[in-house]
This record gives structure tokens, C-alpha cells and sequence, in this order.
């Protein structure tokens, strides 16, 4: 057993750090500012091979793998959630069609995803309830030769920054209800992404409804069989969604802790700095534990996953662990820097802003502990 | 004549981010073990030149350094940004070098290494910063040299050029049009290769270490070399080979002083112009 990173993951995180401070940090009072994403940012994150982590070469990415995608994420995470929040949606709209895709959905598609020339999301939540996606009221129903979908979609990330989206729909009442998976593209007749959310974190990450009218596609937009839609959509947000959130909190948590340790030393109070305080010394203990073992939970579920073994407790664990450890960090980096802790001026409000976010997202922390339990309980 | 060779000398050097590099009191010397070491900045420059000549030229690219084993991922990750091979040069006896006995080694490893083209530098390091390692160097090897280059166009034979110059008197063979920083502007040089440049910041705009990179990194190794396989006896090399003895390392004194001179502006500049007078900024 080595927790060491290799040379090689090393060499990832530094790569990804040089991004995140170099192209990243200077625009993120824009994105606070503006709530949208730099055309140099989604460019850098094509050059820099980030898109291309979990595409295999022989579709025009690096398949680095999950492990290189946690590092990079929590780099990047590190300096904006927003940016990470982006980046981890794009794989999961990347892996339903690497898992799924026929080869023809694969060449169409993933060298273009890889590059940075096209972008992806994964459409699965209505206003009937995320937490119970057989709910979903989007409907596709076959005439003739084509699929003609109707519904609408809410809380999507990359709603309106994605040329391909694989979309859940109904697909059959009877016997039971069932749901399939189809790939639909920006600009196709009736389909389009509608309002934009306002969130109190992550500014400058897309997040909105997309909209399906009498949207008709030929049979060869269906992801996968018909009837595997669950199976497809559950894979990619168990084994993508979920580390890619824990991704974002490693971030968050790493930031958290850097800037408590940073105000709680140059901040004097009775003649020294309160890192003297024991109070303070505490929470930053409590910081610096939460963010090692979220790593060790996160990196070990990811490595099962670049196995390819069943990795779906694991992630579950780190996601909830992560998200909830990341919110009582930013709080506590928060709390450390008194007063300036809530001033637009110190970074550690977004922390906070940002860390309430993660837990809904790809599956709420109730959820996560239903998973867990399943497990535990057999 | 075999593929274009083009040598990048590259020093691993404390990271200019971490503050100031820490020093043995005893040696004078930098503590580079104990701090993660970088590229040195000027470098990543002279390894984005070369890859770019590359592109346009072809050939190959091999990157050179004397430093502790520590330096190693400093030349993985120039395998990383995509040069065909990386040298480190480590061995105890290399250590406490001067200028004179670091340009010796590298040019007893340049030499051992075979045939080559072209050799780029930095024009200084960030921490010894003594700037005297390129012109050395090419000394050493004997060939022409250009410090601080800004631009670096090859020609090969008797090509027409950039500027008025007719290159025809060149005859056969490759030569390099360079212009590079001097105290009060640029100076174009037209140079027959092999030779040495070492090249300003303004050169180029490096890219960093990309998932690519890294990928196609995979399985090369890192070549070292000692002190036996390059040739070198103990007395030119190390600290034995060190004419230099750095007797102490002091940082810059402290103190600085602000005045301000208030009150009407007409006044005010009066007595600054009196002030930069006594001082003999002004005559
Ligand atoms: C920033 C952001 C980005 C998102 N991006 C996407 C995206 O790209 N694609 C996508 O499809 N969706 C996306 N979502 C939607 C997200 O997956 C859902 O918000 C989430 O699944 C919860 O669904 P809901 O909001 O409808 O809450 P509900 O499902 O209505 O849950 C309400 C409450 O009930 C609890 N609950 C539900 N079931 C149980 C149970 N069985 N036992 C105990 N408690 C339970 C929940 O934990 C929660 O507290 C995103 C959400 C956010 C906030
Ligand atoms: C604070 C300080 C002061 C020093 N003062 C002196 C001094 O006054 N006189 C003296 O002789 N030595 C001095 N040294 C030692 C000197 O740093 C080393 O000899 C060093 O190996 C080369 O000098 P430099 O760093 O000044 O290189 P520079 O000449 O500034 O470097 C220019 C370029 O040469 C190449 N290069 C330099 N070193 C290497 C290497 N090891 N491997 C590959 N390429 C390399 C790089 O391309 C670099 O960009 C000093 C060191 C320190 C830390």
C-alpha cells in the first residue's frame, strides 16, 4: 500500500496548478462579477489535455484516467469551484458515451470533446424530483423511423454551454415504466436550453433548463438499447458525477485551509498571532484532517474505477464526506477570519457560497447515505 | 549531415514562488535538496525555443543539467513538454561548482553526447543569477556565441533573408539570423552554427506541461551521467575545479527611505530639484 502520488501524478498536479493560478485566478473576480465563463479558460482546458482525461487515445484523448482527474480537479478547485464544477460535468457528459456509444456515436463525437471543440453535459433531473429519476416526465415516443421527444429538464450544468447532451427520457409506460438514453445536439429542431439559473455559488458555471419540443431524432441518437436509460444515466453519475463533486470539494477544502492558516498568522491579537490561540488551532486541525481524509476516500474510489472494478459505495462515501467536510471548512475559515470573513474582499465567503452547492448536486447527501447503507447493511 | 541537434541547458533551480532560497552557512552554497526545485524560468524559454525550431526545422532536442538527483523531475517534465531526451549530469564530485567548473562539465556532457547544431541557454540563472554560464560554455566549446536573443530564425544554405543582408556570401551550411538584447536596444546577427545563444523572456511565451505531454512521456527515462562517463578528472570539476570561493552571502540592506515633501508645488519641486542637485542625480 504506497499513498505516495507517482512521479507522473505529480507532474499532473503541477501541470494543473500552473493552469489554475495562471489562466484561472486572474479572471475569477470577473466570473463573481459577470457569472460567465472565459472563452480562455474553456480553450486552456482543451490545450491543457483536462477534457481529454477519461477519453481513451483511441478517440483522440489521454486516458489518464480517474485518479488524474481527481488531482487535476482538485487543483483547479482550489482556485475556482466554478471552473471545477464545469470541467466535471463535461466528463460526465463524455462517459455515457464512452461507456455506451456505438462506434460511429464515439468517432462523431468524443475527439471533439477531447480537444475542446465541443462540449457536453448530461440531462437527467426534472421539476419532478432529482432524488426519484423514474418520476421524469420527459417523453420520447417512436413515429416511423425517428424518436420525437417532449419535456424539459432542470438544474443543468452546461445547459447552455453544450453541443451534445445525453438526455433521459420515458420511453415505455407498460409493463413498467421504463427510460432511455438519446444524444441531442445544440441547434436541432426543437431543442433548446431556456432559463438560467441564479445561484449563490459557483458564478461564471452554467447551470439551466433545457428544453425538448416535438424534438425529433433518428434511431441512431439513441444512446445505448432502449430501456437501458436508467442503467446509462446512474453509471455516469455514481462513477463521474459523484467523484467529480468530491473533485470540487478536495478544492474547496484545500483553498479553506490555505487561507485560515495564512489570516490566522498574520492576524495579531494580544500581541500575537491567533494561530497561537489553541481555539484556533483546533479548527485548523479539524481542516487539515477532513481534507487528507477526503483524499484518501477519494483517491481509492477512483482507482477502483481506473480498475475498472464496482466502485459505486466508494464514490458515495467520498462525495458526502468531501461536500460536508468542504462546507464545515469554509465555514471555519470563515469564523477564523472574524469580521473579514464575510467581506467580498476575502475569498473565504465564495468558499462558503461555492461549498453549499456541492451536496445536491449529483445526488444529495440523504442519497449518498441510502447508497451506504444499502451496502453496509446487505 | 544526421538530423538537426539542437542542446538546451537547463538548471534546476529553488523555486522562485517558495521566497527566498535558503543557504548553508557553512558552504555558501544553496540548499537545493531541501526545497522542491523548478526549471529555472529563463530555461522553459530556451526549451520552448528549441522545440519550436523543431517544428519548423526539425531535428532533435536534448536537454542537459548539472544538478543533485533532486533535479530529476525538473527533466521529466522537460521530457513532459515534449524534448527528444534528457541528461542529467549528478555525480558528488560535480558539487560546489563555480561558473568555470559548471560550463566545464556541461561541455564535457555537450561533448559526449556527439554531434550538435545549436546550443541554448538561459541568459541567467534565478538564483546564482551570475549570467556567465552561456558565454563560458561556448568559449569552452569553441564556437560563436549571442546573449539574451529575442528572436532566432535558421537558414539553411543560401537562403534569401529576413533583412537586407545578402546571405549568399554564406555559402553552404546552416546559419542563424539572430537579434538579441544589448544595453540600449537590439542587434541583429547573422551567425554560421554550431553555436551557442542564450535567450531573453522576450523570446517567447512557454506552454505549459499538458496531459499530451505527459502521456507521451511515458517510458522515456532520464539519462545521468558521472563524472567517469563524461571524461572528467577530479581537479576541473566541483568544487576542486573552482577558482571561485564565495566568502559570504549577504541579502540586500534594508532601509530604504521615503521622504515627502509637502506644501505649495512650486516650493515642493524647488526643493526636490535642491535635494537631487546635492546629490548629484541633477548638474
Ligand atoms: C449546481 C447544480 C448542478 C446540477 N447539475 C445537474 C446536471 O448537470 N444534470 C442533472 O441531471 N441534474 C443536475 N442537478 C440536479 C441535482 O442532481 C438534483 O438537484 C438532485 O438530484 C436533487 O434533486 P432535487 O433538487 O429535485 O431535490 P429532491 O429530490 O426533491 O430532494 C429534496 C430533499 O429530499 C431528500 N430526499 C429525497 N429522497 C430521499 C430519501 N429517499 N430519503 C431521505 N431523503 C430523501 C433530499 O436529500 C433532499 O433533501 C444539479 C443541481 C445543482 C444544485
Ligand atoms: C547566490 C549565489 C551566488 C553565486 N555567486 C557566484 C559567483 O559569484 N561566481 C561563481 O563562479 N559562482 C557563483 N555561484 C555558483 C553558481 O550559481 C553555480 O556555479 C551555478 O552552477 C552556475 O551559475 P549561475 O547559476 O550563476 O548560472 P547563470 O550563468 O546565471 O545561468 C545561465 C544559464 O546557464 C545554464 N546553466 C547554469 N547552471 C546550469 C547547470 N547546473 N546545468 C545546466 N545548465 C546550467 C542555464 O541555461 C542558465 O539559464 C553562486 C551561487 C549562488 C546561489
Amino acid at each position: 500500500m504506497d499513498f505516495k502520488l507517482t512521479e507522473e501524478q505529480e507532474m499532473i498536479k503541477k501541470s494543473a496548478r500552473e493552469f489554475a493560478e495562471t489562466v484561472i485566478a486572474p479572471k475569477v473576480a470577473a466570473m463573481e462579477e459577470t457569472d460567465e465563463m472565459p472563452e480562455e479558460i474553456l480553450k486552456g482546458l482543451g490545450e491543457y489535455g483536462f477534457l481529454g482525461l477519461t477519453i481513451p487515445t483511441e478517440y483522440g484523448g489521454n486516458g489518464l484516467g480517474h485518479v488524474a482527474r481527481m488531482i487535476v480537479l482538485e487543483e483547479i478547485g482550489r482556485v475556482s469551484a466554478a471552473v471545477a464544477m464545469t470541467l466535471q460535468v463535461l466528463a460526465l457528459g463524455i462517459e455515457p458515451i464512452v461507456q455506451f456509444g456505438t462506434e460511429e456515436q464515439k468517432n462523431k463525437y468524443l475527439p471533439g470533446l477531447a480537444k475542446g471543440e465541443l462540449f457536453s453535459t448530461v440531462a437527467v433531473t426534472e421539476a419532478s424530483g432529482g432524488s426519484d429519476p423514474t418520476a421524469a416526465q420527459t417523453r420520447a415516443h417512436k413515429e416511423g423511423d425517428e424518436w420525437v421527444i417532449n419535456g424539459r429538464k432542470v438544474f443543468i450544468t452546461n445547459a447552455h454551454l453544450a453541443d451534445v447532451a445525453t438526455v433521459f427520457a420515458r420511453t415505455a409506460d407498460e409493463p413498467k415504466p421504463s427510460f432511455s438514453c438519446f444524444l441531442l445536439e445544440k441547434g436541432m429542431e426543437g431543442f433548446r436550453p431556456g432559463r438560467k439559473e441564479h445561484k449563490v455559488g459557483f458564478k461564471g458555471c452554467d447551470t439551466g433548463d433545457l428544453i425538448m419540443e416535438n424534438c425529433r431524432v433518428p434511431e441512431s441518437q439513441m444512446l445505448g438499447k432502449e430501456g437501458d436509460g436508467l442503467k446509462i444515466a446512474l453509471k455516469a453519475i455514481s462513477e463521474v458525477g459523484r467523484p467529480g463533486m468530491t473533485g470540487c470539494a478536495l478544492g474547496i477544502l484545500a483553498a479553506s485551509l490555505e487561507a485560515a492558516v495564512k489570516f490566522a498568522n498574520e492576524r495579531i491579537l494580544y500581541g500575537k498571532p491567533i494561530s497561537k490561540l489553541q481555539a484556533i488551532q483546533f479548527k485548523i486541525a479539524n481542516m487539515y484532517t477532513d481534507l487528507e481524509a477526503a483524499r484518501l476516500l477519494a483517491w481509492r474510489a477512483a482507482a477502483l474505477k481506473d480498475r475498472g472494478e464496482r466502485c459505486d459505495v466508494e464514490m458515495a462515501m467520498a462525495k458526502v464526506f468531501s461536500s460536508e467536510a468542504a462546507v464545515r471548512a469554509a465555514n471555519a475559515a470563515v469564523e477564523i477570519h472574524g469580521g473579514y470573513g464575510c467581506m467580498m474582499e476575502y475569498p473565504t465567503q465564495r468558499y462558503l457560497r461555492d461549498a453549499s452547492l456541492l451536496a445536491p448536486s449529483a445526488g444529495t447527501s440523504d442519497i449518498m447515505r441510502i447508497v451506504i447503507a444499502r451496502a453496509a447493511l446487505g | 549531415m544526421g538530423p538537426f541537434k539542437i542542446v538546451v541547458c537547463v538548471k534546476a533551480v529553488p523555486d522562485p514562488k517558495k521566497g527566498s532560497p535558503s543557504f548553508d552557512p557553512v558552504t555558501k552554497t544553496v540548499r537545493r535538496a531541501a526545497q522542491d526545485l523548478v526549471m529555472n524560468l529563463l530555461d522553459r524559454h530556451a526549451v520552448e525555443e528549441a522545440l519550436r525550431i523543431r517544428g519548423g526545422f526539425g531535428g532533435k532536442v536534448t536537454v542537459v543539467s548539472m544538478g543533485p538527483p533532486e533535479a530529476m523531475p525538473v527533466l521529466k517534465e522537460s521530457l513532459a513538454l515534449g524534448v527528444d531526451r534528457a541528461v542529467l549530469l549528478s555525480d558528488r564530485a560535480f558539487a560546489g561548482a563555480d561558473t568555470l567548473a559548471t560550463s566545464k562539465t556541461l561541455a564535457l556532457g555537450i561533448r559526449k553526447l556527439g554531434q550538435f547544431d545549436l546550443v541554448l541557454a538561459g541568459s541567467e540563472s534565478s538564483d546564482g543569477a551570475t549570467g556567465q554560464v552561456g558565454p563560458q560554455l561556448a568559449e569552452i566549446l569553441g564556437i560563436p556565441f549571442v546573449p539574451k536573443a529575442v528572436k532566432i530564425e535558421l537558414y539553411n544554405g543560401a537562403k534569401p533573408g529576413p533583412s537586407s543582408i545578402d546571405h549568399t556570401e554564406c555559402g553552404e551550411g546552416v546559419f542563424a539570423m539572430v537579434t538579441g538584447e544589448v544595453e540600449c536596444g537590439l542587434r541583429e546577427y547573422r551567425v554560421r552554427l554550431p553555436a551557442l545563444f542564450t535567450v531573453s523572456r522576450k523570446i517567447n511565451e512557454p506552454k505549459g506541461v499538458t496531459m499530451m505531454g505527459i502521456l507521451g512521456s511515458r517510458g522515456k527515462e532520464v539519462e545521468v551521467l558521472g563524472a567517469a562517463d563524461i571524461g572528467a578528472s577530479p581537479g576541473e570539476v566541483g568544487a576542486k575545479g573552482s577558482p571561485t570561493l564565495i566568502r559570504a552571502v549577504e541579502g540586500p540592506p534594508p532601509g530604504r527611505q521615503g521622504e515627502i515633501i509637502s506644501g505649495d508645488p512650486d516650493e515642493a519641486v524647488r526643493a526636490l530639484v535642491e535635494k537631487l542637485r546635492a546629490k548629484g542625480v541633477l548638474v
